[in-house]
């Protein structure tokens, strides 16, 4: 059982630049940044130390951090340039019970992570729901497409803060 | 007008127009197309288990299209699902009827706002000819929606559909 | 001279009646034998995540109860501690106790379903009509308490929305009393049946390494054998003072981890849901079920992670706030969405008609799936 300023820790001595920060001042659970292109050394990292033994991913998350900077369009649609779009990898361990917290972010004009596929399987559709939903490319993921979303689907990754609905698709009207 | 209005004394015997007849045999065995969508397919399956009792209607479920009646669209129709509900609606032989089960098919239901795979009521794609609102509606509204619809079909003619 | 074969694609769903929904599997197979199975979903997405982001945070748990609409009460449970474990809200005695109270009895609800319908995928109906009149049987009890039968919209940040009825406890108990024999009559009509036995025995057998790095939780896991349970492993509410077992797939008729197995546990589980039951339902404290609810709920910012054991598995509610009235956002790890993605593992070289048997016992709900 560690605590995040252990593992943190131990992460830093392991990888030191590619690991940002760990973000302390959050209510509940403690975040540790790290580099989206080395995020898969780090997860077989933290999946096979024996100190760490994080063999569980409980929950994958794509989020859209919405910092960049809005525009109005002409026609009064917001569109956000600039800023990142991020994932958090939440980690338990079945068999030293502790847990952790991952972030890593991406430019959300280009963004690109590091598949975890072959650490953890539960990653393989998260990492497509997270694909359909913002548009995070997982390098090396073996089958990156929609999983939610029609496979036609062009209108955009529906839960990014800009996104706006298209007025139809296949000839059926989409708003109310 | 029942049926039997006009049965002879001596029984066996019962004159009845045509249009009645076949009336009769449509509405008293509806048959489903087994299939359900969302939340209220789980109430369409405690309507068709054994406290209310579906079957006592003449609906049983059949799971091919090619053999339904009618089709109650059980929940919230995506925009993926609404053109493989097209198909399916294609391939059932006429007469067929729909019903259609609960907010979300009828208009949307909670998703009306924000839902931007949902599709904002079933009529969009095929017609409907009897709704029941809830969410989920009760089995009993689901019982008094077909109830509607035995209704329809006893007012049918020949000559023209009542559409 | 030998025949030149070839593997063959074939559709079941969105229309099928064993899919438990609008889930569609990409069966190859090869005369009966499966190759693979590729399952496709999003056949009801139904944009929770976009929802949760445009809704203050009490408005959100209608929706929740739309995620796994089998076991709503287990999922505004969900929701509900992960809010008041960002706010850091103390709930009275009384809420915990209903709550929990209210999450056992979903929880056997749910599994009755789940039951029923593995039974009557592979050809035995009648369970499925006796195990549905006892599910209505918890439904009264819940309307009875909130007016509703399947979507409660029960728990709310801090507090509950009604107080139990006052014949509540009286009716639990006379429940209780009728449930128990149910479980051996089940037993007798479709658990040890030999149809059934041989139809779930040593079929889609899980190994419980497999299970642990796909992340599958639930029944699932533990069918395999291992005794890992939310409610014992990271403690909410006041399961920390409850005494219950965790049962686990043994390979009593089969190997450990086979259909069977998954399906056993499921009924040893409402066994167990029973016990707990029991031991609240005479102590319920006095007190008021809304006194704890913030007059305005907007938690500090900041990320939450809350799980709870569904009857399906871990959920989880993954809450960012940034210090609004709305969520940031809020991402749901649902447990059968995790536990389909067995199905390619578990189908493989088994037969067609295998493939319902599978399904099932992972016993998915495509609310949650899809969200
Ligand atoms: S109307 Fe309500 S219960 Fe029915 S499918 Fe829609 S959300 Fe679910």
């Amino acid at each position: 059982m560690k605590n995040p300023e252990e593992i943190y820790e131990l992460l830093k001595k392991e990888f030191n630049e590619t690991i940002f920060g760990l973000d302390k001042d959050t209510p509940v659970e403690n975040i540790i940044s790290v580099d989206p292109m080395n995020i898969h050394k780090i997860g077989a990292f933290l999946k096979d130390n024996e100190e760490l033994k994080f063999d569980s991913l409980m929950v994958l998350s794509g989020v859209d951090d919405a910092n960049g900077t809005k525009v109005k369009d002409e026609d009064g649609t917001e569109v956000i340039t600039g800023g990142t779009l991020s994932v958090y990898y939440h980690l338990h361990s079945t068999v030293l019970k502790h847990k952790i917290t991952i972030k890593t972010s991406a430019p959300r004009e280009n963004p690109e992570v590091e598949s975890v596929y072959d650490v953890w399987r539960t990653s393989d559709w998260h990492e497509r729901e997270a694909f359909d939903m913002f548009g995070i490319i997982f390098k090396n993921h073996p089958d990156l497409t929609r999983i939610l979303m029609p496979y036609d689907w062009d209108a955009g990754y529906p839960l990014r803060k800009d996104y706006k609905n298209p007025e139809f698709y296949q000839g059926m009207k989409v708003p109310y | 007008m029942g049926l039997l209005d006009k049965e002879f004394s001596d029984g066996n015997i019962v004159i009845a127009r045509a249009e009645d007849l076949m009336n009769w045999a449509r509405l008293s065995s509806i048959w489903q197309l087994g299939f359900g969508l969302a939340c209220c397919a789980i109430e369409m399956m405690a309507t068709s288990a054994s406290h209310y009792d579906f079957d006592r209607f003449g609906v049983i479920p059949r799971n091919t299209p090619r053999q339904a009646d009618a089709i109650i669209i059980s929940g919230t129709v995506t925009l993926k699902m609404a053109t493989r509900i097209k198909r399916l609606y294609e391939q059932m032989p006429d007469p067929k009827y729909i019903i259609s089960m609960g907010s979300c098919a009828n208009c949307g239901g909670p998703y009306w706002e924000h839902g931007y795979h949902v599709l904002k009521g079933i009529d969009r794609v095929i017609p409907v000819d009897v709704y029941v609102p809830g969410c989920p509606p009760r089995p009993e509204a689901l019982l008094e929606g077909l109830l509607k619809l035995q209704d329809k079909i006893r007012n049918e003619s020949i000559r023209k559909k009542i559409a | 001279m030998a025949l030149k074969t070839e593997s063959m694609i074939l559709n079941m769903g969105p229309q099928h009646p064993s899919t438990h929904g609008v889930l569609r599997l990409e069966l190859e197979i090869e005369g009966e034998l499966i190759l693979s199975v590729k399952p496709h979903i999003g056949y009801l997405h139904r944009c929770f995540e976009k929802h949760a982001e445009a809704m203050t945070y009490p408005q959100v748990i209608p929706y929740t109860d739309r995620l796994d609409y089998l076991a709503a009460m287990g999922n505004n449970f969900g929701y509900v501690v992960a809010a008041e474990r960002l706010m850091g809200i103390q709930v009275p005695e009384r809420v915990e106790y209903i709550r929990v109270i209210m999450a056992e009895l979903q929880r056997i609800a749910s599994h009755l379903v789940a039951i029923a319908t593995n039974g009557a995928d592979i050809g035995a109906l009648t369970p499925f009509l006796y195990l549905f009149r006892d599910r209505e049987y918890i439904l009264t009890l819940f309307e009875m308490t909130c007016g509703a039968r399947m979507l409660y919209n029960y728990m709310w940040i801090g507090g509950l929305s009604h107080d139990i009825h006052p014949d509540f406890v009286r009716k639990t108990k006379e429940f209780i009393n009728h449930f128990r024999p149910t479980v051996v009559e089940l037993n007798n009509l479709l658990t040890f049946n030999k149809i059934f036995i041989e139809r779930t025995a040593n079929i889609g057998v899980l190994p419980v390494d497999t299970a642990i790095n796909i992340g599958a939780s639930g029944p699932v896991l533990r069918g395999s054998g291992l005794a890992f349970d939310v409610r014992r492993e990271d403690p909410y509410s006041i399961y920390d003072k409850l005494e219950f077992d965790i049962p686990v797939g043994q390979g009593m008729v089969g190997t450990v981890g086979d259909c069977w197995d998954r399906y056993y546990v499921r009924v040893l589980e409402m066994e167990q849901s029973l016990r707990i039951i029991e031991q609240l339902i005479d102590s319920i404290p006095d007190g008021d079920v809304q006194s704890a609810i913030p007059k305005r709920i907007k938690p500090p910012k900041g990320t939450v992670y809350g799980r709870v054991e569904n009857p399906r598995g871990e959920l989880g509610y993954f809450i960012i706030s940034d210090g609004n009235l709305n969520p940031f956002r809020v991402k749901v790890r649902a447990p059968s969405f995790v536990n389909l993605e067995l199905m390619g593992e578990l189908c493989k070289g088994h037969l067609v008609a295998d493939v319902i048997a599978i399904l099932g016992s992972l016993d998915i709900v495509l609310g949650e799936i899809d969200r």
